[in-house]
């Protein structure tokens, strides 16, 4: 009888360890494993930019993207809003340039393997993302034929090094676009079919040498990914790298119950598209409607990939080719923003709408409805508890 | 020799007890819900045509845009040529449609088209209905793609 005893109370010690341990299903893991950074691909070349990896263009790019000399006033570059010290955004819920805009300044860290760019898509490159900045007048409200003699008298001879010889623009106006105030469009009118090329391809040149600089710009390791190389491998985590058991449940909802990576997929847990889920919108700011005004804006751009300054041919263009251009739920959509270093860069949202994780896993666990369009978001009726780990499990996204 | 006997006694019982125990759980389990259809071959709704549909390359790449291959035969087996196809779809749990807009192509012979510009964003089941219109009339046919 004494053996049997044993044998009993063996197999009940056995049983309460196994819940003790980390316990995730091999599906569980699958998941894990494709979340962690060593499951990015190397970057891919930007064939719409032959400028992409050259060094130099990046080096000009990167002088660029500091300048404040780069905007109407003197007093804005790129830098102003996607601060290098901060992940490369501002902490702002709405990115001061010039003026107050009406939206969230993004964070850069991989933004070289977006389709697509701005919280609603409405550019189909990175350098023509970069462009559009430098004209809004809330930005760097600047003009491109301003920022073409801009570059020839400071830049000049670095410009031509990489991008051959500048154009003749001694009888380009000093202020012209075909999106600027009155007297700037009016110059743009007048002037000519070659002279409106000349200062569109040195613009467009502007944008591939910064957008070039901004492809450096990658996501770094942390804590959540030590722990999933470890998982995978079967080895001990390190003492700091170990999770707690409210991280760890904290990731089991991520992955699970909580349907997170449902749209946070991949290592840079996103699934790059567009979401209406439920944020509302901020008052006194201007009519918002995220992808459903944008569709028509990227189309419109001319320095999309169909436009005359894409390098390459047409076939790297299939996002803008086989982009649904009018479906439901692209009201109030918008793109679902990568969650590494989220912990560290309240607040959050298209608009800076919530200024704590807490608010955030808070609204997705009750999912309200939208204010227009059809929130894709169903209520999960988190605990507390439950609301809490999700936000531990998400600030080993930035340590 | 008596507490041999004694054991086994107890082993036994306790297998009769465990035994119970999953005919019970067994029993009570509530049924599995059947998948969806994955079947990538199949008869157009009114059996008009029978369709299948293939990723081009062989495998499916989560978050890329692909293009697949939709072979049109008859019944007879011949090859449907001259079709126009339009494509829709979605994923039906979470109540959204395609992230791109799907279209065919070019036509390979033999009945094959290809559609280009699909995009499978997340994991689950997405639905693709095709609206095939040839010689011999319209239909539509379904394919669930699980990821």
């Amino acid at each position: 009888m004494n053996r049997l005893l044993r044998f009993l109370a063996l197999a009940a010690v056995l049983q309460v360890a196994a819940c003790g341990k980390p316990d995730f299903s091999d599906a569980e893991k699958k998941t894990i494993a494709a979340l962690a950074l060593n499951a990015l691909p190397a970057l891919k070349p930007d064939a719409t930019n032959r400028f992409a990896d050259v060094p130099a263009a990046a080096a000009l790019g990167s002088t660029l993207f500091f300048d404040q000399g780069m905007s109407h006033d003197g007093n804005v570059s790129c830098s102003t809003c996607h601060k290098i010290d901060r992940q490369f955004q501002d902490d702002l819920p709405q990115a001061i340039g010039v003026g107050r805009t009406n939206r969230r300044s993004m964070p850069l860290a991989g933004v070289a393997r977006n389709p697509w760019f701005f919280w609603d898509g409405r550019r189909d490159s990175l350098w023509a993302q970069a462009l559009t900045p430098l004209e809004n007048p809330l930005e760097q409200a600047g003009n491109r034929a301003a920022f073409a003699h801009y570059i020839q008298k400071r830049f000049g001879a670095r410009y031509e090094r990489i991008f051959g010889p500048l154009p003749d623009l001694s009888a380009v106006p000093a202020n012209a676009s075909p999106l600027g105030n009155e007297a700037e469009q009016a110059a743009w009118k007048a002037m000519t079919a070659a002279q409106m090329d000349d200062v569109n391809r040195v613009f467009a040149n502007i944008g591939k040498a910064i957008a070039a600089f901004e492809r450096s710009i990658e996501p770094a390791q942390t804590r959540f990914d030590r722990f999933a190389i470890d998982l995978a491998s079967g080895a001990k985590p390190k003492a700091d790298d170990a999770f707690s058991p409210e991280e760890m449940l904290g990731l089991k909802l991520f992955i699970g119950k909580a349907n997170c990576v449902t749209c946070h997929n991949g290592p840079r847990f996103t699934d790059n598209s567009f979401h209406n889920t439920g944020v509302p919108p901020v008052k006194d700011l201007p009519l918002d409607r995220g992808r459903f005004d944008a569709v028509a804006q990227v189309e419109a751009d001319p320095f999309n990939c169909f436009g005359a300054f894409r390098d390459g041919d047409a076939g790297a263009c299939g996002e803008l080719r086989f982009m649904v251009k009018d479906a439901p739920e692209l009201m109030r959509a918008y793109k679902t923003p990568s969650l590494r270093g989220a912990a560290t860069r309240p607040p959050y949202m298209h608009a800076g709408q919530f200024s704590s994780l807490e608010e955030v896993v808070a609204h997705y666990s009750a999912a309200p409805a939208a204010v227009e369009g059809t929130s894709e978001v169903h209520p999960l009726q988190l605990s507390d508890r439950e609301r809490a780990a999700l936000v531990a499990f998400l600030k080993t996204l930035s340590d | 020799m008596a507490s041999l006997w004694r054991y086994l006694l107890a082993g036994l019982g306790l297998a009769a007890l465990l035994a119970g125990i999953l005919a019970i759980v067994y029993l009570t389990a509530p049924q599995s819900a059947p998948g969806p259809d994955i079947s990538r071959s199949k008869k157009t709704a009114n059996g008009l045509f029978v369709a299948s549909f293939q990723p081009e390359r062989g495998v499916i790449k989560q978050g890329e845009l692909q293009s697949w291959l939709l072979t049109l035969k008859t019944v007879k087996g011949d090859p449907v040529e001259g079709a126009a196809i339009s494509v829709s779809g979605g994923m039906p749990q979470h109540n959204h449609g395609l992230p791109t807009s799907p279209q065919a192509t070019d036509y390979l012979g033999e009945g094959r088209y290809r559609i280009e510009g699909l995009k499978f964003t997340m994991s689950g089941v997405w639905q693709l209905r095709f609206a095939i219109s040839a010689a011999a009339g319209s239909d539509t046919v379904v394919f669930n793609v699980v990821l």
